[in-house]
């Protein structure tokens, strides 16, 4: 029994350091949360007296903590919407943004596809349902199997803006709950189109050029590649102590090689 | 005897956390999803056909959903019935006690395996063999679904199968074999009767908790908020809806708001599969004089 007790207290204890004592809270997006975590890591290192939290949860939970105040830093792949600037307005917080990476949003299809090249119109009637046989975009024929992220996605709001022009996807799309689940499915799917962050591509599936443009570092950042997103971390009002030491941390050389090793493109 | 009295009222807080949790949670359901049927209505919410929450204007139909969830829980009960079902008899009626020994742990090993993993073993093995064998275009379908669902509620079905079977009092038995029916005939006859609603009981918690998962049918089912038509192509559940947008959601949209709205329907059915489960126990009970 009294050992029992002394876990609750321990348990306790952990539940309200988390609160009470950390220096910097992170919470959002998932897409952002590997720089985050790794940006984290690296900063604590440096500077031990500084404790920081990161969390995940999406770009919706990263901007509401923020304005719930229950947050330091929202990290978001998307840019806050009108609703929740509102929301910030009545609570009286000011949402700043950091753009504090680049993030190409790769088309792929499964490596036994003929076809490696896609004009964005095409990728655009793909999944609005105008095409719907691989024949009619010059590969040997079949069904395309569109694959997407759920509408409510980060990813899936960029892709919809850059791609679809807000255009409605097909319904009977498949919706992926995560970049790495539409690279699996895209990997294990013969007919199969997709899109994923460039930082999950892998030998399993084949990325295509788009409008001839190979989606990589440089071409995100060099502006060429069209399917190119910037990643967020928002702040209340201008960042000060703690917090604006980590933002700076991120946005330093440093940390911007950080962001780079977990495979999004660094800003020069 | 001041011991016993604080032991009594600690354990006396436990009992009446879990009614503070339910009434915490349906408050927070209510408030936060009966918004939604204001926006759009009870009818169109319901039976809606087109779920495309984040476009302008949005759209919250969550009738594909709906039809998906029954869909993957029916087919999941065809795997499930007969797989828990049949473990349950071949466990209390034929097996040895070392087969037993043996058999129960693994299936109740089946019910501690994490949902995630279901997930992966369905996305990575199940599904890729169903586009083959059926070949279709892609394996994440309801079928896909219902198989991974059906395994997983197969504890749930056979562990409560098993409790009833056993529960089924000697005296009967002994006096089918007294009348000259053998093994055969007293098992249908006498011992299925006998223990029918415990073993309803088990199938129906089964089907509640087929379709209040989460996690597996995420994962499989390929998430196409299409009107199911078929077995053979991607559906989307209303679990597997609410887990993959929450995140996402700006909090207080209607968007936000729509997803509550699902879950108060999933609530709502999963409480009705639970009185029904509640209900036809207690006659079961009655019946083999067992009391309440």
């Amino acid at each position: 029994m009294k050992k029992i007790m002394y876990i609750l207290a321990g348990l306790a204890l952990m539940l309200f350091a988390g609160n009470a004592f950390a220096g910097v809270t992170i919470k959002g997006s998932t897409t952002v949360l590997p720089i985050a975590q790794a940006a984290a890591e690296e900063f604590m290192d440096q500077n031990p007296e500084i404790d920081i939290s990161v969390q995940g949860g999406g770009s919706g939970v990263g901007i509401s903590s923020l304005i719930d105040g229950t947050c330091d830093i929202g990290d978001a792949s998307r840019a806050i919407k009108e609703q929740e600037l509102k929301q910030a307005a009545n609570k009286g917080i000011k949402p700043k943004a950091h753009v504090v990476a680049m993030d190409g949003i790769a088309v792929i299809v499964n490596s036994g596809n003929g076809v490696g090249n896609l004009k964005i119109e095409q990728i655009k009637d793909i999944y609005t349902g105008k095409i719907s046989d691989w024949s009619q975009v010059g590969g040997t024929g079949g069904k395309i199997v569109v694959i997407s992220r759920d509408s409510s996605s980060g990813t899936y709001e960029a892709f919809n803006e850059l791609a679809l022009k807000k255009e409605k996807v097909r319904n009977d799309a498949l919706l992926s709950a995560s970049n790495q689940a539409v690279v699996t499915t895209v990997a294990k799917t013969r007919g199969a189109i997709g899109y994923a962050g460039l930082g999950y591509l892998s030998e399993e599936v084949k990325a295509l050029t788009v409008n001839g443009i190979e989606c990589s570092k440089d071409t995100v950042l060099s502006g060429e590649y069209p399917l190119a997103r910037p990643l967020f971390m928002y702040t209340n009002g201008k960042p000060s102590g703690d917090v604006k030491s980590f933002i700076d941390f991120v946005l330093s050389a440093e940390g911007q090689i950080i962001v780079e090793e977990q495979g999004f493109v660094g800003l020069k | 005897m001041l011991k016993e009295k604080i032991y009594k009222s600690v354990f006396l807080v436990l009992a009446f956390a879990s009614l503070l949790f339910l009434v915490g949670i349906m408050v927070v359901l209510f408030l936060n999803g009966l918004p939604i049927f204001k926006e759009t209505g009870v009818f169109n919410f319901l039976f809606g056909r087109d779920w495309y929450p984040t476009y302008e204007p949005p759209e919250f139909g969550i009738l594909p959903l709906a039809l998906a969830s029954l869909m993957v829980t029916f087919g999941a009960l065809l795997v499930c019935v007969p797989l828990g079902v049949g473990s349950a008899l071949y466990l209390n009626e034929l097996a040895g006690h070392r087969q037993k020994a043996i058999l129960k742990p693994i299936i109740e090993i089946l019910a501690g395996i994490p949902s995630i993993v279901f997930g992966f073993f369905g996305m990575l093995i199940v599904a890729p063999l169903v586009q083959r064998i059926f070949n279709l275009p892609v394996g994440l379908t309801a079928f896909t679904g219902s198989i991974i669902l059906g395994i997983m509620a197969v504890p749930t079905v056979c562990s409560i199968s098993e409790d009833a079977l056993s529960y089924v009092p000697k005296s009967f038995r002994e006096a089918s074999l007294a009348l000259g029916a053998n093994r055969w005939q007293t098992l249908i006859k006498v011992v299925i009767p006998a223990a029918g609603s415990g073993i309803s009981t088990g199938i129906i918690l089964g089907m509640s908790r087929a379709v209040g998962e989460t996690m597996t049918v995420l994962m499989v089912t390929g998430g196409a908020a299409v009107m199911p038509k078929s077995f053979f192509i991607p559906v989307r559940p209303m679990t597997s809806t609410i887990a993959a947008e929450m995140g996402e959601a700006v909090v207080g949209s209607s968007h936000f708001h729509a997803l509550f709205g699902i879950g108060l329907v999933l609530f709502v059915i999963t409480l009705i599969f639970n009185i029904i489960a509640e209900m036809i126990s207690r006659r079961f009970r009655v019946k083999l004089g067992l009391g309440r």
